[in-house]
């Protein structure tokens, strides 16, 4: 059931079901499972989002992801205000994080968001999937939130995806201990990797979080390894500089990377966050047009990056 | 030209084409109002008239057959090159006074009705009132049937437990072969007159008939030549006053052509061309038949001509392909003939489903793709047109650039061509008894149909509505929109003390339901053997004339009659209602369900919502609900297939609705998932609309779990945004998916590839969207053309997106 604890977990810890129970079996606290994922590394994934997040990006599309704890939403245009959920409102619902409310709701407008889950429960949803995934080499892809936060449930659904032979890949955004990373290594077939700015101060200011660990991070994998996949988000007027991207394609070539993909912002995400609550951030930011975008990849190319728009 | 948005591909209606030739041939198949042409019903009645009580049926037919091909209106159009139409000329439809004798009423319904109308001119009108009515009133085949059938039979067919295809248009179901491009008429004849030369008189005791049919068959063959004969002699006279030499000599060369074929083997392509098509006209003029009739894997048959004639230089890339798009026009200006009542219901569309196969295997066992393949995709996405429809036939051995040229057309959004799993299809025949080599030269015909082209009667012979015997079951045998008890007496659900028996009680009603079908067709299928039988169309299927037996009294090689189930994502999630929440969960209590059904859950809508939004449902791949959906495929399968038919051939089940979802939800409460009473179904085996919100792999995972091979079909429809299929990848993406679902043993599936915006908008202001067009269900159709309930239905399937 749900985890009552609202304190600050640090970015590697593990959490693990009521401290008290012998033989703890390992859980991972998942978003969701999405079949038929196309942007999340080659051919037909199904993509393990788990919850939970040390950053805090002001354009996050996922902001249900960020925490790491179970959370009930609510989906305003779904509610019929049957008053079934027994609260004032389904706000007061939302507000006490009253599971029981969740449960009688007729409509699905309060809904809980994440799921304590075993790593066998993971693999037999991974498992649906796996003839999508031999046909078109494709596999599971494991997101978030930042899957370093869960890092040895992650390596144990990995290495069981391994052994099954089935494709494995991780989309981080770096910001996680080496040694983690470093042991996703031995089970981890593909790198996506975010970079969303290369100034620190900046970063601090996006994201909540300096970039430093992240840099080291990638460095450190670039030399290691072969398949990696950067993935830049573009947003107008906070990461597009000239100035900046310049700085990053020198930089992403210094150390060895190749293969860059283009994340156009987009404010898809932009309802998510009343349903959990929240205020979004930066509702004025547009959403950059094809043409830009265009020609931020031409740059990238000309310094010899293979590069493409797009998941 | 062209640019990607929303709904497919705008473009003007009328500019599609080649050259200038196709592009105004198109344009008056497209823009010509359907009108009724009465000339047929006049000949038929003649014929029956003179011959009537003379001579045998089958020679009456035969007789009657000639007194068509001999007298009927010759047309041939301006500019076109392949000639001959079923009517007087483009969109005209006959009527089949013997099949179904439009009453007065029918013909002004059919002519002032929204949608599907024909205009009935007055003369038409009057013919009808003054000749063919006094002679045919009581005397249709229709007529003799519904004398024929029982009370059950008729309280069942009325509440919507099934429909009866044969009611009013003929047996056919079927698809020509090889055989029509490789020999003449003159050759079929002289195997007739071996055949009724060694019949034995002295020891045969069906000889008379044999030869009475023989004869019919004889009398069919030279009717055909005739028929071609005339088309000669008419673009003879034409090419005469013609003062355009080009077109001149076109027209001495439709001359020349027509004179020598179908009488001969064709020995061009474009007389292969021609070939069929007389042949074509012969079989839908003969009879109403369902689903048209079709050139069988068209591709196969056309490659040795074109091979021959490109390397001898007599015919270029071009010519082939021109030809090619004059013999799709031909295909679109027959609709359908019209239909009235509940056939107008399960069937509501101008199309009359001749479907061109493409790919799959050759008789031995190779990949059956060759250059023609490739020209008939570019000639489906350049003609655009309703019929003929196409698919692609996928094997394992198919090359992934056939299927990945074939999601070109794809997704440009108007559904066609559809794709078939080859390898399944062939296991589907060989379980059924053909032969590996019949087997790999089947395919599909109508929607999603399994045949031995050109050696099979395979009937469908109505659908039949699985929801709405759950209902039945629910109320205990009475039908609760009627209070009526049509069906069994087995319990008060409310007392059903687990699942299972309400799964035993539904088994126990849908035998009944289903033996008063069977029952019925067996009736129906002995009054076409003896009262219709279509002596020409068995001239072209194996071995009508080698057993000197009608296509219609068991002739053909195989014979195999089908019943149709509908419905099965409703009544899998119905079931996993009460399953899930009165047996397992004890949310509600029986009696609490059966109320809110009552009353359409009036007053009841948190209890709605949470049926809807919590039921475990059909399409997700979720076992819980697949696994019922399983158990009532397992069923119905088990209580038709098998069953012997009256031509000596097997009953066996297939998945799919045309238009009938539409219908059959139009007589059902409200249902336990959450349905509101009068909605349409789900359709063919997609989920219902808007629950399968895992993604299509979920879809196809759900949907693999029912065993199609022990099936002549499904139909498995998925809509995707154009977005989805818009990137250089999504092609492979798109190919992944089908070569997935048929490793798993998938039949069919077809793409709507058209986002809901555009469908809402195109329901508000329908004249600027014209040239929408959508896949329904097996086949395509202007958005224009579906009533709204049906419009309504294709908005509300889930929309696959690209996450």
């Amino acid at each position: 059931m749900s985890n009552p604890s609202k304190e600050q977990v640090n970015d590697n810890e593990i959490k693990t079901e009521d401290k008290d129970v012998k033989n703890v079996v390992m859980k991972g606290t998942v978003l969701n499972t999405q079949q038929y994922s196309l942007h999340d590394g080659p051919g037909i994934r199904t993509t393990v989002f788990l919850k939970g997040c040390p950053l805090k990006c002001i354009w996050c599309h996922n902001p249900e992801s960020i925490a790491i704890d179970r959370e009930i939403s609510f989906s305003k245009h779904l509610c019929i205000s049957c008053n079934e959920c027994g609260e004032a409102s389904p706000v007061e619902a939302l507000r006490g994080q009253r599971e029981e409310c969740v449960e009688v709701c007729p409509t699905g407008a309060l809904e809980m968001v994440g799921k304590e889950m075993t790593v066998e429960e993971v693999l037999k949803e991974i498992e649906k999937d796996r003839i999508f995934f031999e046909e078109s080499r494709g596999g599971v892809t494991f997101s978030g939130g930042e899957p370093l936060m869960q890092w040895e449930f992650v390596y144990e659904v990995a290495k069981a995806c391994k052994d099954r032979g089935i494709h494995t890949a991780i989309d981080t955004s770096g910001y996680g201990k080496w040694e983690a990373m470093n042991r996703l290594r031995e089970v981890i077939d593909f790198f996506l990797y975010d970079l969303k700015h290369l100034d620190s101060d900046r970063h601090m200011e996006l994201t909540g979080v300096s970039n430093r660990r992240i840099l080291e991070n990638l460095e450190r994998l670039a030399y290691l390894e072969e398949k990696i996949l950067l993935r830049i988000p573009i947003i107008p007027g906070i990461n597009d500089d000239d100035d900046h991207l310049f700085a990053v394609k020198k930089w992403i070539a210094s150390i060895g990377i190749r293969e860059v993909r283009l994340l156009p912002y987009h404010k898809t995400g932009m309802d998510k966050y009343e349903r959990i609550g929240w205020k979004y951030r930066i509702p004025d930011v547009p959403e950059p047009k094809d043409h830009e975008m265009q020609a931020i990849k031409e740059s990238f190319q000309r310094e010899g990056l293979k590069v493409k728009v797009g998941g | 030209m062209s640019k990607l948005i929303g709904g497919g591909e705008k473009m003007e209606m009328s500019l599609r084409g080649m050259n200038d030739r196709i592009k105004k041939l198109r344009k008056e198949s497209e823009g010509t109002t359907p009108k009724i042409s009465i000339e047929r019903a006049q000949l038929v009645t003649e014929a029956y008239k003179k011959y009537q009580g003379k001579v045998s049926i089958p020679v009456l037919r035969g007789l009657t057959f000639k007194h068509m091909m001999e007298n009927k209106t010759i047309c041939i159009n301006d500019d076109e090159l392949i000639v001959g139409e079923r009517g007087e000329g483009p969109q005209q439809a006959p009527n089949y006074p013997e099949l179904c004798c439009h009453t007065l009423e029918d013909m002004d319904i059919m002519d002032r009705r929204e949608k599907i109308s024909f205009t009935v001119f007055k003369e038409a009108r009057d013919i009808q009132k003054n000749e063919i009515i006094p002679y045919w009133q009581g005397k249709s085949i229709r007529d003799l049937i519904f004398k024929q059938m029982t009370g059950e039979w008729k309280d069942c067919y009325e509440a919507g437990i099934f429909t009866e295809f044969m009611e009013q248009r003929a047996p056919g179901h079927t698809v020509g072969d090889e055989k029509i491009f490789r020999r003449g008429f003159l050759e079929i004849r002289e195997e007739i007159k071996r055949e009724l030369g060694a019949l034995d008189f002295m020891k045969d005791p069906e000889a008379y008939e044999k030869q009475e049919q023989l004869k019919a068959m004889d009398l069919c063959a030279d009717g055909i030549m005739i028929f071609a004969e005339r088309h000669g002699e008419k673009a003879l006279e034409l090419s005469r006053i013609e003062e355009d030499p080009k077109r001149k000599k076109e027209l001495e060369k439709i001359a020349e052509i027509s004179f020598r074929v179908p009488k001969n083997a064709p020995s061009t392509f474009h007389e292969a061309l021609q070939a069929y098509w007389f042949v074509h006209l012969g079989v839908i003029t003969e009879l109403n038949t369902w689903d048209a009739f079709s050139p069988g894997r068209l591709d196969q048959h056309l490659e040795p001509f074109y091979i021959r004639e490109i390397l001898e230089g007599t015919l270029t890339r071009d010519e082939a392909k021109e030809l090619l798009e004059c013999f799709w026009v031909k295909f679109n200006n027959q609709p359908a003939p019209p239909k009235v009542g509940i056939t107008l219901q399960e069937s509501g569309t101008y199309t009359d489903f001749a479907n061109i196969n493409v790919g799959g295997l050759k008789a031995d066992g190779s990949d059956g793709v060759n250059e023609v393949s490739y020209l008939l995709l570019e000639v489906i996405d350049e003609m655009r047109l309703l019929q003929p429809s196409s698919n692609i036939q996928v094997s394992k051995k198919s090359p992934d650039h056939f299927i990945n040229k074939a999601g070109e057309v794809i997704r440009k959004g108007w559904g066609q061509p559809s794709v078939f799993n080859a390898d399944a299809v062939i296991e589907e025949l060989l379980r059924q008894g053909k032969s590996i080599e019949d087997a790999r030269c089947g395919g599909n015909s109508g929607c999603v149909e399994t045949g031995a082209f050109g050696k099979e009667s395979y009937i469908l012979t109505g659908y039949f509505n699985l929801t709405k015997v759950l209902e039945i079951t629910l109320h205990n045998g009475v039908d609760p929109r009627t209070n009526k008890r049509i069906g069994l007496e087995t319990g008060h659900v409310e007392e059903l003390r687990d699942f299972d028996q309400l799964m035993d009680a539904f088994k126990a009603q849908l035998n009944y339901f289903i033996e008063i079908k069977v029952r019925g067709n067996n009736l129906i299928e002995k009054l076409y053997a003896e009262y219709m039988p279509a002596p020409f169309l068995s001239t072209v299927i194996d071995d009508c004339i080698k057993n000197a037996k009608d296509y219609n009294a068991g002739g053909s090689r195989y014979n195999t009659n089908y019943i149709q189930g509908v419905g099965i994502g409703t009544i899998t999630d119905s079931l996993s209602a009460i399953k899930y929440h009165v047996f397992d969960q004890k949310k509600y209590s029986m009696s609490e369900l059966m109320e809110a059904l009552e009353k359409d859950f009036e007053e009841q809508e948190p209890m709605r919502q949470f049926l809807l939004s919590k039921t475990p449902r059909y399409g997700n791949d979720d076992d819980y609900a697949d696994s019922i959906m399983t158990r009532v495929f397992n069923s119905f399968y088990e209580t038709v297939n098998g069953r012997p038919t009256m031509r000596g051939g097997t009953y066996r089940i297939n998945m799919l609705p045309t238009t009938c979802h539409v219908y059959f939800g139009s007589v059902i409460g409200a249902t336990p998932e959450g349905r509101r009473a009068g909605l349409p179904l789900s359709e063919g085996i997609s989920p219902v609309q808007g629950t399968d919100r895992k993604g299509p792999t979920a879809v196809i995972k759900s949907a693999s779990k029912m065993d199609h091979l022990k099936t002549g079909g499904t139909l498995l429809n998925q809509k995707f945004t154009p977005e989805l299929l818009e990137k250089e990848e999504s092609l492979d993406h798109l190919r992944y998916l089908i070569r997935s679902y048929f490793k798993l043993d998938g039949h069919h599936i077809q793409f709507n590839v058209v986002d809901v915006k555009t469908l809402r908008k195109a329901q508000e202001s329908p004249e600027e969207h014209k040239d929408l067009i959508v896949r329904v269900a097996g086949y395509s159709d202007f958005f224009n053309n579906l009533n709204k309930g049906l419009q309504d239905e294709i908005i509300a399937r889930t929309e696959q997106k690209s996450f």
